[in-house]
């Protein structure tokens, strides 16, 4: 009874921390940022009393707003399945968090298969889009339901092998001794030993949250809105909301694998309780820069043409990250375990795919697609000219 | 083992709870006045024509078979790699021939233009 | 664990929760008359299998049925339900669905199955310990089951290349070549 008393409590805590406090601020630093990169004021309409904060009560104002909108629905659609969707959609990216070590102590569930379990909840999420859009009953629905399922597909297996390197480095697959892994110097942190293994975890991370440059799914100028085209109200709502969760997830598991999780540099935890504090705080600011740096991708880079978010991530995301776990394995295994010549190894090693994938891509410009369909309609087009 | 579970049972709970709440507060705060206008699929001011459930690429299926192949593989890799460093060299060979045969299969699909997208 | 009722736990309750949700989505498949909801419902018989996997102390495994299973086959499955053509309008209910037929071969072998149950002599494993199940999949992997493990490998590529030879496109280049006569 006492472990369902801590973990009722733990789950509170986290649906608090995540729903409470993460998703609303990121929509608000989301259009106040983008109003920054555009040259815009942004929101700062909302007050309290004349008090308007930056706009901060927005959030507060979008939420009493949506709760008390219609919801109205093709007559068309299936009943059961276009409710179901965004419940999925919400459900799996708000599960995965049952693992995240925020803290030495606020952990929900510290199962031995944490990243594993991260993983197979998340690619849950593919079905809230594609059933979102077949039950949807409408042709942009379907398209873009279609083109996120492939893309998400496409995306999981580069994230997937992008771990493994991270794995055999740690030799575990547990979220919390994973952290406990990074203690120590700061050179302990998984970055400093898979810088490469991060930049893929980030692209295809972004690729996973279907958020732009990534957006195809969604792309207004093309299908509308994609697969939650036919949503209004509230379960508009639950996808957007799990586009957050799901930005949030994969920034607290890059925090996890990649930046030492809730470890101080260079202090060791030893129980203290001021630790556990300033543990989760570090945590939580990690994860926010790195949900921030996604931001700041989103509002920067335009849509990416379908063939070449596929190329991307088949042609080049997943051979590089397939390098990568054999280098880590061949360097990890040849170098004896924690020595300096480890360190400076496994950096030369990620310079060695960094260096084999420019090289390699560089070849294949000469014969690849994008650079050719480009290279044509332009002739085509010049030719046009002349006629 | 299985106690460690437990709390991930109640998130399972919890999450289903806060999601269908939502839906449930939505239906209670949320007007209703359905018309037949609303109710007409989205089709950018036109009448919709047809059926929405039309025929689609045999690209994506494509795709979708590709990925449980390289899922496979990545489901394998993961035990090794918690391993990999007190396997050694041996288990380090062994991978490698596993791999190897797979990369090798990556570069027939690619070669046969299956990665191709038009 | 927990006592909730006399004899009840409540590892036992949510045991037979989840073989409760296994079977009913497993009769859903089977009876539903959409291909639809067949498909929806066999993701409730695959999380229902994971969950037994957990029972059984098989957390990896677990996990790798709803990695697998779920993100992978299903997806499959919905996609080839997504891009056939008016496929509600089909009727996939088996015509030869017969009750009067079907029911004494039915009988005869739940009978069979109880019987035997009831006859074995099931031993009752110790739990087993807290070790994590991952590195043990993985020594067994690379030692005692080597050879299936490395014949796994040219399954998969099997599978890869019957991939590309059954969805391929046998006009290839079709639309830069129409293009190019455009052009000429």
């Amino acid at each position: 009874m006492e472990l369902l008393l801590i973990s009722t409590l733990k789950v509170i805590l986290v649906f608090a921390i995540v729903l409470g406090a993460l998703s609303p601020l990121a929509g608000w630093a989301e259009r106040r940022q983008s109003a920054m990169i555009q040259d815009r004021v942004g929101p700062n309409r909302a007050s309290i009393g004349g008090f308007r904060a930056w706009g901060l009560f927005h959030p507060i104002a979008d939420v009493i707003k949506l709760m008390t909108k219609e919801d109205f629905v093709p007559a068309t659609r299936n009943r059961y399945l276009h409710t179901a969707a965004p419940m999925i959609a919400f459900w799996s990216a708000v599960v995965t968090f049952a693992v995240i070590p925020f803290g030495p102590w606020l952990q929900i569930a510290n199962l031995d298969i944490g990243v594993l379990f991260i993983f197979g909840i998340a690619s849950l999420g593919v079905y809230g889009a594609t059933i979102a859009g077949w039950a949807s009953n409408n042709k942009y629905s379907l398209l873009g339901a279609l083109r996120a399922s492939a893309m998400m597909l496409s995306y999981e297996v580069t994230l997937g092998l992008t771990v493994v390197g991270v794995l055999i480095c740690f030799s575990t697959v547990g979220a919390q001794e994973l952290v406990v892994a990074q203690a120590g110097p700061i050179w302990n942190w998984g970055i400093f030993k898979q810088p490469v293994a991060f930049v893929l975890f980030f692209v295809a991370a972004m690729a996973a949250t279907k958020r732009a440059p990534f957006d195809l799914p969604e792309g207004e100028s093309e299908i509308v809105a994609g697969y939650f085209l036919e949503y209004s109200g509230m379960k508009f709502v639950m996808f957007y909301m799990g586009e957050y969760i799901e930005m949030f997830l994969w920034s607290a598991l890059a925090t996890v694998l990649f930046f030492g999780g809730w470890q101080i540099p260079w202090v060791p935890f030893e129980g203290q309780t001021w630790y556990e504090f300033a543990g989760v705080a570090k945590f939580l600011a990690v994860l926010v820069a790195i949900a921030f740096l996604q931001m700041t991708v989103r509002w920067t880079l335009p849509r990416f043409r379908y063939d070449q978010v596929m190329d991307l991530g088949w042609k080049m995301l997943l051979p590089a990250s397939i390098g990568n776990v054999v280098v880590t394995a061949v360097v990890i295994i040849a170098t004896p375990a924690g020595g300096v010549l480890q360190r400076v190894a496994l950096l030369v090693g990620n310079a060695v795919v960094v260096l084999v994938a420019l090289a390699v891509a560089a070849a294949m410009k000469g014969e690849n697609k994008i650079g050719v369909t480009t290279e044509a309609l332009r002739t085509q087009r010049s030719e046009e000219a002349v006629h | 083992m299985l106690s460690s579970y437990l709390p991930v049972l109640l998130m399972i709970v919890a999450g289903i709870a806060v999601a269908g709440g939502m839906l449930a507060l939505k239906s209670l705060l949320g007007p209703r006045n359905a018309t037949p206008e609303k109710q007409k699929p989205f089709e950018c001011g036109r009448e919709s024509t047809g059926s929405a459930h039309a025929r689609f690429s045999i690209k994506f299926y494509l795709v979708a078979l590709l990925f449980i192949a390289f899922d496979i593989e990545i489901v394998f890799l993961y035990p090794w790699a918690v391993v990999a460093k007190g396997l050694g060299v041996v288990g380090l060979v062994q991978m490698g021939v596993f791999l190897g045969v797979l990369v090798l299969g990556f570069i027939y699909v690619w070669k046969k233009g299956a990665l191709e997208w038009d | 664990m927990n006592q909730l009722l006399e004899g009840l736990t409540l590892s036992d309750l949510t045991f037979y929760l989840v073989a409760a949700l296994t079977i009913v989505s497993a009769a859903g498949v089977v009876f539903s008359k959409s291909i639809v909801y067949s498909a929806f419902a066999l993701l409730g018989t695959f999380g229902g299998v994971a969950g037994l996997y957990l029972f059984l102390a098989a957390d990896t495994i677990a996990i790798v049925q709803i990695m697998i299973y779920v993100g992978g086959i299903l997806v499959l499955l919905l996609f080839a339900v997504m891009m056939t053509h008016k496929i509600e309008s089909v009727d996939v209910t088996s015509r030869s669905m017969d009750l009067h037929k079907a029911l004494p071969p039915a009988v005869v072998l739940i009978a069979l199955i109880g019987v035997i149950a009831k006859k074995t002599e099931w031993k009752l494993l110790k739990a087993p310990d807290d070790n994590p199940i991952t590195a043990k999949l993985g020594d067994a992997f690379l030692g005692d089951y080597l050879l299936p493990f490395e014949v796994a490998s040219l399954v998969l590529v099997v599978a890869l290349v019957g991939a590309v030879v059954m969805a391929r496109r046998e006009v290839k280049g079709d639309f830069s070549r129409k293009a190019e006569k455009e052009s000429e």
